[in-house]
């Protein structure tokens, strides 16, 4: 008879969760099958001899066998069940792992199985631990000993019923023959090194954290408690699968990998790979993703006269995962930019799109230009797109663009930090603020002029 | 952005509060009403009305979940190992660990990659977050947090800051500085706060927005500037584990997982719960999406990973296998999708052929739980955090 435990187990011991012990529970019983289990043979100890002893080599192959598995998989398995402790080692019984030799193991008696209900308590340690010194002085091992000098404070208040306890368990043993009481002390012992393991060894048992939702937990009824959650989800769930709008376009994806010969940076780039440029033909979305790619879009919506669409874009996105703090200003910034009538860089969007933007910006959020971002994004992949991809300057881009060599796994050289990066792109910025042209008519020489030369300059980015 | 399922936002004053934000599209007994979220909160914190009790509202959810499973059904007509039947086998692997990154004196609870492919932070439950360089294994920076089981920890886009969660309930943002004498743990400005632990943390598009999941069952949307709450999404009944943004540069949804056995999906601008699927018997560990945006896959202490499609709104592939019984506890694809890498709390790692829905590989060499696994953002490698104190890159 043992006392409940009524202090908190504090080693975070208990286990509400393991699920796995009653699949493990379930090889186990296959195991001990008489026909088809694992063969076990007895094993002598100097006078007495210990029935159903079984030996590592015999558990793996059962294993591999039982699940179509290869040995190494087979071994790890039965480590775990060891780690856990439904087969104990009679030899080396502080390491819990399967040997893949003759070494010999035995299957954990029920009594001892680990169990996902109840706490291992450390009342039942300390009886444990006493009944051993009681057995013979000088026995326990360092850490025991720490253990049992901790409980020895920590339960002085019951210590009397303890070492009562050990005497009865310890005068009970000795009444026992000789071949039980051998077993049930390896058992005991294999219990113990499971559930309290020596320190540096890793547990099986080892939990981590609690969650704060405990499954076994008897269901709170009551008046105030309902899950209205649930309720208005289901509903919703219910209508909303027959209403939602579903827009699906094929995703290609392809193998890719960026060499790092070629990419220094981020971006940082002045010739991407073939197969870089090549990615940008799979869809849209992978075009706006890559800078170089959006890069070249935007050029080529420049030279278009179209360039407001992917800007206001932009802008949108900058919107959405910008800070808070300037958000109201850059709504309307955008607003007077790119939506207002007469604006310097009008967009075209139909009426009806206009109209809700409109009304939303009175009280501006951060998601108040979706419609109108949906509206532009969905005008430029239809239309300005595939007019890229099929325009001679995207052809040039491709055949500028460079196979990369088989690269040398050799050099470990260290890549320049992206705080590095970053700060040279300020730096970078902060020279075409300052340097910039105004007029358009110079940015479309200044392009022509380029286009001549064969260089691309980086543009001059919109405000982030 | 256009690749994925749209959910037309309504955007306008709320029924209730009329202040303007985007709207939750809710429906009480048929009625379409437009209520922002935190009116719908509100409203969820009622009590019991007349003629209401605990018994027929338990009974008018089930119900109505099981007219969703038919409808559900309905539109089910093959399956995915099915229709993969015509796909190439994949051919064997050879992943091979390349690098062993230790340092860390306790367990490593998470990492995640920088966008340039080559650098990654690792956090543990001593409270150490470190920044390491995948190729030449050096450390470059290491911070000490005020807590322990920093159970979250995430790279920002841009590479110069990290954000790191775990036990004191709140996510803080560090911003790098090559500057070695600096205390990094002294700039952290602190951005989420919740009411219980972080399980989980990521930037969404930009340095400036966090999203977090945390064990009180909320997710939260936070500007990192300000601190402020931009949104918060309820539903989950149990603690949420895990979170994932969808992988579109304009994505506005994102999917979590919990201990209620539901994977969430959520509408980032009304805070809404698009879609919830409810397959798994035990806590959902780890959600990721699929690198298309159309489907995502789920790990689970019931030691299966499923699959689900967003568009046909129900699970697609069940991974599952005799001799593996010990939990999934996290998941990620490869960059075509065509592998899922699951690590399990039986030390091991398995490699899944996403669309015929068998094993492909298994790779040892962690000596304690696998808490993290991460594919590089260019798809070369793979890394590993474990609770034996190292992180593991494989290729």
């Amino acid at each position: 008879m043992t006392i409940r435990n009524a202090i908190r187990d504090h080693g975070q011991r208990y286990r509400p969760r393991m699920v796995c012990l009653k699949k493990a529970e379930k090889v186990l019983l296959e195991m001990q099958d008489p026909r088809t289990g694992v063969k076990s043979q007895p094993q002598r100890l100097v006078i007495t001899t210990i029935p159903h002893a079984i030996t590592g080599e015999d558990i793996i192959a059962w294993l591999a066998d039982r699940f179509q598995v290869d040995p190494q998989e087979a071994r790890s398995f039965g480590s775990m069940l060891v780690a856990l402790g439904y087969i104990y080692p009679l030899q080396d019984h502080k390491r819990l792992v399967i040997k893949p030799d003759a070494s010999l193991y035995r299957f954990q008696t029920p009594y001892f199985w680990p169990t996902q209900q109840w706490p291992v308590e450390d009342t039942d340690y300390a009886i444990y631990l006493a009944k051993r010194n009681i057995r013979k002085k000088g026995i326990l091992e360092l850490h025991e000993q720490e253990q049992y000098n901790r409980l020895h404070k920590w339960m002085n208040h019951k210590w009397d019923f303890i070492v009562m306890q050990a005497k009865e368990q310890y005068r009970a043993a000795k009444e026992r023959k000789k071949p039980d009481r051998v077993v049930f002390e390896c058992q005991e012992r294999a219990y113990w090194v499971v559930h309290r393991p020596p320190p540096g060894t890793v547990s099986g048992m080892d939990y981590g954290l609690e969650r704060r939702i405990d499954p076994n937990a008897d269901e709170v009824t009551g008046e105030a408690l309902r899950d209205p959650y649930e309720h208005n989800s289901s509903q919703s769930a219910l209508v909303s699968q027959r209403s939602v709008v579903h827009v699906v376009s094929g995703r290609r994806f392809k193998y890719l990998a960026d060499f790092d010969d070629f990419l220094p940076g981020f971006n940082s780039v002045d010739v991407p790979t073939k197969m870089r440029v090549e990615r940008w033909t799979f869809s849209f979305g992978e075009l706006l993703s890559d800078p170089i790619g959006r890069d070249g879009f935007r050029l080529f919506l420049k030279k278009e006269f179209s360039s407001e669409n992917l800007a206001f874009w932009e802008s949108c996105e900058d919107l959405k995962w910008g800070a808070a703090a300037t958000m109201k200003e850059k709504a309307q910034q955008i607003y007077k930019t790119f939506l207002a009538r007469g604006a310097p860089r009008w967009i075209n969007i139909d009426g009806k799109t206009m109209e809700i933007t409109v009304s939303g910006l009175r009280h501006p959020h951060r998601y108040v230009l979706d419609a109108a971002q949906t509206h532009i994004y969905m005008l430029m992949k239809k239309d300005k797109y595939g007019r890229y991809i099929k325009s001679p300057v995207f052809k040039d881009t491709m055949k500028k663009a460079i196979a990369p060599e088989e690269h040398k796994f050799t050099n470990r050289r260290p890549s320049l930090s992206p705080i590095i990066l970053r700060q040279q792109e300020e730096e970078q910025r902060a020279k075409m603020a300052a340097s910039a042209p105004v007029d358009i008519t110079q940015v479309m020489s200044k392009l022509s002029q380029q286009g001549k030369e064969g260089k691309e300059v980086p543009p001059r980015r919109p405000s982030k | 952005m256009c690749d994925q399922t749209f959910v037309a936002a309504t955007f306008g004053p709320c029924d209730n509060c009329t202040t303007a934000s985007p709207l939750m599209n809710i429906y009480i007994k048929n009625e379409a009403i437009n209520y922002c979220s935190f009116c719908v909160e509100v409203m969820a914190c009622q009590g019991l009305q007349k003629g209401e009790s605990l018994a027929n509202l338990k009974r008018e959810c089930e119900s109505l979940k099981k007219k969703l499973e038919e409808e559900r059904g309905k539109l089910n007509d093959v399956e995915l190992h099915q229709v993969a039947e015509k796909v190439e086998v994949v051919g064997a692997l050879s992943i091979k660990t390349r690098r062993v990154l230790k340092g860390h004196g306790n367990k490593v609870l998470c990492m995640d990659w920088c966008k340039d492919k080559r650098r990654l932070v690792s956090s543990s439950q001593d409270g150490k977050v470190i920044v390491w360089d995948g190729f030449t294994l050096n450390k470059e920076h290491g911070m000490t947090m005020p807590t322990t089981w920093v159970m979250a920890c995430a790279y920002a886009p841009s590479g110069c800051a990290v954000a790191c969660g775990g036990l004191d309930n709140k996510c803080s943002v560090i911003p790098l500085s090559l500057d070695s004498n600096e205390n990094l743990a002294a700039k952290k400005k602190t951005v989420a706060m919740h009411t219980n632990y972080i399980s989980g943390c990521t930037f969404t598009n930009s340095d400036m927005q966090l999203l977090s999941s945390s064990g009180d069952g909320t997710c939260a949307l936070w500007d990192v500037e300000s601190g402020q709450l931009l949104q918060s999404f309820h539903g989950h009944t149990a603690d949420v584990l895990s979170l994932d943004l969808a992988p579109s540069e304009t994505g506005n949804t994102f999917v979590s997982g919990g201990c209620d056995k539901k994977a969430n999906v959520w509408d980032m601008r009304s805070g809404q719960n698009i879609q919830s699927f409810e397959c798994h018997e035990s806590d959902i560990n780890c959600v990721k999406y699929y690198p298309s945006g159309d489907a995502f896959a789920s790990a689970s202490d019931d030691a299966t990973c499923r699959f689900f499609d967003l568009r046909a709104d129900r699970e697609v592939a069940v991974f599952q296998k005799d001799s593996i019984i010990f939990g999934a506890s996290t998941v990620d694809f490869s960059l075509s999708g065509r592998l899922l890498f699951a690590g399990y709390n039986d030390y091991t790692m398995n490699v899944w052929d996403v669309l015929k829905g068998n094993r492909v590989s298994i790779l040892f060499g962690h000596e304690n739980r696998i808490s993290r696994v991460r594919v590089s953002p260019d798809g070369t490698a793979l890394c590993s955090a474990s609770w034996d104190n190292t992180l593991r890159i494989w290729a």
